[in-house]
């Protein structure tokens, strides 16, 4: 299967239902070739996003590119994006094989020749073997792989997925988004993909695009967003944070000094000016030291405990406010009451704005 | 390969050749230019024109009328259809493509119309044109194929271009629907209802007389109270309204008793009563008023025993208002049930569960928690009961006596020595402000107030047992009556068998001799039975019209279900209205509206089947909105993003999907046209008779045994296609059932 992967250019994209503002003059671009994740709570116009590509929407304003056309007024049908639905949306009536060749068949293309690509097709996500059944004769995960498949066959340009594995359990779920990641990348596919999971986003993206309220709120790599988060909004939607009060005492060159509530640190200043401001930290980057107060570093206590196998948890006390953190080390938990001192790591601290 | 291949792009190939104009505006030339304009005398299938099509003045086509007959007001319609040639080759997104479209759509469409409403039998129709033209020398009659074609062009030209502007996702086809059925609604709906008004307004001699409306409106007549306290009929207005809360009021409760044994008791025979929720459907309602003749009327087997035993002196008791009451009881008791029945197993049993967790006991529970779940549903049935007895024809005809109601009023109004249309719009317009009160008051109050709940989860409660003093009023109530039912059917299927009844109880084959006998003569089989004429009518007429209104119905529900469009909502009342009006004020309203031209269609087969299609299509719609609305909307998406178009989608999804809906109103349909009496009265033709206004014609002459016999054929009939149905769709459905949790719900984590 050949790729013709195009980009997608949204160039202020609006979208109004009646009164309701979906998307506010949004504009992003997604290079060929790669997975750019949809990311935020429900109602934030993640899903809208899509079916504005798709085509089941049309925009009310903005323009809307895929590859080089304009797309904005084509309507699904003519639109050479496919998509897999959260519900996968297989037709009942149909058998797995036709349910892949539906898309060749509609488009004219002969009987032969459709089986042949729908089997490559099935063959890709390793159900060929299942071709003559009904969809409701498949698991869950397998009708997954045929909504992939069935999708898949058409060669797209840009294909969709809207929360597709909503439906799997927690285990499956990290199988089968591999299998997409790798399929993906195989192909070279130009894929948006829709998910309010953060853990999902960061695995399978090449990048994400965080929305609140019909508009972005940060577009970067998974790496670029869990390590500096623009806003508290980003930094606590991906992956858990603290939000701080410091002060920013100096900034040179874009480095600021800041201090965190007497521990001082060089980080990116992202444009803020000296004065006080906020920083986030992510729970894993505070350091625990049970034991009596030690010089200008804040201290607190330990308010509860929870062991969750993999890790501890622990809500402490302290002159910064109540702190969420996270401590590997299982063997010595830390009893509610011990009085601890605490420290910041090197990195999973940042300035935000807000 | 690219989705945009030449296969399926809805005509809307950037800068290609737009198929789908083209094809609509060759039907437009071949209407305007091959077809006759107007209607073939002989009947809408008879083709005795084609060998005269171009010499004769009748047959002519537009274009020859204009040209070589001397009709050049025919003319317009013609540019209408030349005008889109000139963007035929642009781009859809071109607004002058848009434009253009709409332009000569509306235009054509609306001087179509007009010249066709302006100019009539009688040269100009309106005293204004005369006097502003002066007399005029031609005449026309009733548009034909070629009218309608031009028509059809306009309409889906008007449509394209408001999808090129983007509607619906600029979509042709679903644009096109939509036109469709509002211009259908409009014409054969809202045009005739229109007429009604008109003509209450006039006098005998089509003059407007304000006046006269209102002496005739407000005529004691009508509207007369003396009745109470003095030996005087009442108003007729009155003896409706009574008559339907009466009917009401006790279909609600009985359908209330009948649903909660089923659903709320132990009762071993409960598949035996759900077996009545069928039998409205299957009889024709006055066959009811007929079987109640036969036991208490003064020939009737009670009233004879009462004067054999106690030597009362048979009378005509029954007739008037105690017996209609009867009638429509038994015959609409079955249809407040079917609705109860959804009701009574709406109410979760998880709520009764909670009220007894917290100490209700089981009568507590169902006065403090179950009723008043169900009371939106309670009143909706009331409402129901109370349309379908204003609107009831049958039974007040054949049992009313002195009793008279709006809907027989209207009919001997217009059929009777009378013959007074403007009364007969009168009524018309009085009985249709009821049961449009009631319609509204149904939709705009209950409609928000439902508390049934349908979640979708599996309610895995067990419904609370009915206190015992509630069972035992349910249980006698309900129990006689369902017996009482067995009786009336059992004297329907013995009557026709018994050479006189009441006085010559010998046993026959003679009225079905007389009804359905069939001889072998010089020529092959006679059919000599009186019956055959207007039983084989009634099939044709009722299976030519199933199919077209269940396509119509289902074709709304479809853009209901999946479409948003402005003005949905007005859509969907413009579709429901129908339900709302009867059918007696149907068929005045027909007669009133397609007796002249430019729509000519009185004595055809086409308005009786008009008149069921419009009847009939809010229950198309209805059952269609309820399988639609069970089928994810992803799947359609699907099937969209795969590059089918909506045609498609609805052709090789949603249809295969919606089978047993299908099946289920092509049935209702046709079993509906065949027992229908009210509307079908008024438009039957000595050439189109349909059984049931046979039958009445045979009682309104005394003649019951072959009146009977004839009815319990068209039961059996019916019964039999009813029972093939559920057969053939009841085993589909099954299978079915697992297939739509697979495409709707993904299955459970493994």
């Amino acid at each position: 299967m050949r790729s013709r992967a195009a980009s997608v250019r949204f160039d202020s994209v609006s979208k109004r239902f009646g009164e309701v503002l979906a998307l506010n003059e949004v504009s992003f671009e997604i290079e060929p070739g790669t997975l750019v994740t949809q990311l935020g709570p429900s109602g934030c116009g993640k899903t809208t996003t899509l079916r504005l590509i798709a085509g089941l929407e049309l925009p009310s304003g903005g323009a809307i590119h895929i590859g080089e056309q304009d797309v904005s007024t084509l309507p699904a049908t003519s639109r050479d994006v496919t998509m897999v639905f959260q519900s996968y949306a297989l037709f009942p009536h149909m058998s797995v094989l036709d349910n892949v060749a539906y898309g060749l068949r509609v488009s004219g293309v002969g009987r032969e020749e459709r089986k042949d690509l729908a089997l490559q097709g099935l063959e890709l996500v390793g159900l060929a073997d299942l071709a003559p059944r009904l969809p409701s004769e498949l698991s869950g995960g397998q009708q997954q792989r045929v909504a992939v498949a069935r999708a898949l066959v058409l060669e797209p340009s840009v294909l969709l997925f809207d929360e597709p594995l909503s439906n799997l359990d927690a285990k499956l779920r990290r199988q089968v988004r591999q299998e997409i990641r790798d399929l993906q990348q195989k192909l070279g596919l130009t894929a948006v993909y829709v998910t309010h999971d953060q853990e999902e986003a960061l695995a399978v993206s090449d990048r994400i695009i965080v929305m609140r309220n019909a508009a972005i709120a940060q577009e970067g790599s998974p790496r670029e967003l869990y390590e500096e988060p623009a806003d508290l909004f980003v930094a606590d939607f991906i992956g858990d944070a603290n939000l701080v009060e410091a002060s920013i005492e100096a900034v040179n060159d874009d480095r600021a000094r800041v201090d965190i509530g007497g521990i001082r640190r060089e980080l990116p200043a992202r444009g803020l000016a000296p004065g006080p401001a906020h920083v986030a930290i992510r729970p894993e980057s505070l350091l625990l030291r049970a034991g009596p107060h030690d010089g200008d570093t804040p201290s607190g206590t330990v308010r509860e405990a929870t062991y969750l196998g993999s890790h501890i948890e622990y809500n402490v006390q302290c002159d910064l406010g109540l702190l969420f953190v996270v401590d590997p080390r299982v063997d010595d938990m830390l009893a509610p009451g011990t009085r601890v001192g605490i420290d910041l790591a090197g990195h999973g601290v940042s300035l935000v704005h807000g | 390969m690219a989705k945009a291949s030449p296969g399926h792009a809805a005509g809307g190939v950037p800068g290609g050749f737009d198929r789908h104009l083209a094809w609509w505006l060759a039907l437009g030339w071949a209407g305007f230019a091959v077809l006759p304009w107007y209607a073939i005398e002989d009947g809408f299938w008879s083709f005795g024109w084609v060998a005269e099509a171009f010499a004769d003045r009748d047959y002519a086509p537009a274009l020859l009328q204009w040209l070589d007959f001397e009709r050049p007001w025919l003319a317009p319609a013609g540019l209408a259809l030349l005008l889109p040639l000139a963007v035929i080759r642009r781009r859809r997104t071109d607004p002058l493509f848009a434009w253009l479209l709409i332009a000569s759509g509306a235009l054509g469409l609306a001087y179509t119309l007009l010249q066709g409403f302006a100019i009539g039998i009688a040269g100009w129709e309106f005293e204004f044109l005369t006097r502003a033209f002066g007399e005029f020398g031609d005449r026309q009659f009733g548009m034909g194929y070629g009218a309608l074609l031009v028509c059809a062009a306009c309409l889906f030209m008007f449509a394209q271009g408001i999808a090129a502007r983007g509607a619906i996702n600029g979509d042709g086809f679903v644009v096109g629907a939509i036109a469709l059925i509002i211009a259908l609604v409009a014409a054969f709906v809202f045009f005739p209802i229109s007429r009604i008004l008109i003509s209450a307004f006039q006098d005998n001699n089509y003059q407007y007389d304000l006046a006269l409306f209102f002496e005739k409106l407000t005529s004691s007549s009508i509207w007369g109270l003396r009745c109470v306290g003095e030996s005087v009929a009442c108003g007729i207005a009155w003896n409706s309204l009574l008559l339907a809360v009466l009917t009401a009021t006790s279909t609600t409760l009985l359908g209330l008793a009948f649903a909660l044994i089923v659903s709320r008791t132990g009762f071993r025979a409960k598949r035996l009563l759900r077996v009545m929720t069928v039998l409205p459907l299957i009889t024709p309602p006055f066959v009811i008023g007929l079987s109640i003749i036969l036991l208490f009327g003064v020939s009737g087997t009670v009233t004879q025993f009462l004067d054999w035993a106690f030597g009362i002196t048979p009378t005509r008791y029954v007739y008037g208002l105690p017996g209609v009451w009867f009638a429509q009881t038994l015959a609409f008791a079955p249809i407040a049930f079917l609705v109860m029945i959804g009701v009574v197993d709406g109410v979760s049993p998880s709520m009764e569960e909670a009220a007894q967790t917290l100490r209700a006991d089981s009568w507590r529970t169902f006065t403090s928690v179950s009723l008043p779940l169900m009371r939106p549903g309670i009143a909706n049935a009331f409402l129901l009961g109370f349309i379908e007895s204003l609107a009831d024809f049958g039974n007040p005809l054949v049992l009313g006596g002195d009793y008279d109601v709006l809907s027989t009023g209207i009919f001997f109004a217009i059929v009777g020595a009378q013959h007074d249309q403007g009364r007969a719009a009168v009524l018309a317009i009085v009985l249709l402000a009821f049961t449009l009160s009631a319609f509204l008051l149904q939709r705009l109050w209950l409609g928000r107030k439902s508390y049934a709940t349908v979640t979708g989860k599996g309610d895995s409660g067990v419904p609370v047992a009915l206190p015992r003093r509630l069972q035992v009023v349910v249980y006698s109530t309900a129990l006689p009556w369902a017996a009482l039912t067995a009786v009336i059917y059992a004297m329907i299927l013995f009557g026709g068998f018994v050479e006189v009844w009441g006085l010559d109880h010998t046993l026959t084959l003679r009225h079905y001799a007389d009804a359905f006998s069939v001889s072998v003569g010089s020529e092959g089989l006679l059919w000599t039975g009186a019956a055959w004429n207007s039983f084989g009518s009634t099939v044709t007429i009722a299976a030519i019209a199933a199919p077209l209104t269940a396509s119509l119905g289902l074709l709304t529900a479809y853009l209901l279900v999946r479409q948003r469009f402005a003005g949905r909502d007005a859509f969907e009342f413009g579709t429901m209205l129908s339900f709302a009006i009867p059918g007696t004020v149907i068929g005045v309203s027909y007669i009133l509206a397609f007796n002249v031209p430019p729509l000519e269609l009185t004595g055809t087969g086409v308005i009786l089947v008009l008149s069921f299609m419009f009847r009939n299509m809010p229950v198309g719609v209805r059952a269609g909105i309820a399988a639609m609305s069970q089928l994810d909307k992803s799947l359609d998406e699907a099937s969209l993003t795969l590059g089918a178009s909506s045609l498609t989608t609805v052709r090789r999804v949603i249809l295969p999907l919606l089978r047993p809906a299908i099946v289920a109103a092509l049935v209702f349909s046709f079993v509906r046209a065949m027992t229908a009496i009210s509307a079908v009265i008024f438009l039957v033709s000595a050439e189109y008779d349909m059984a049931t206004s046979y039958i009445i014609g045979r009682v309104e002459n005394g003649d019951y045994g072959l009146a009977i016999a004839y009815a319990s054929v068209l039961i059996l009939v019916m019964v039999s296609v009813v029972m093939l149905v559920q057969l053939v769709v009841g085993e589909r459905q099954l299978g079915r059932r697992r297939g739509e949790h697979a495409g709707g719900v993904a299955a459970a984590p493994a």
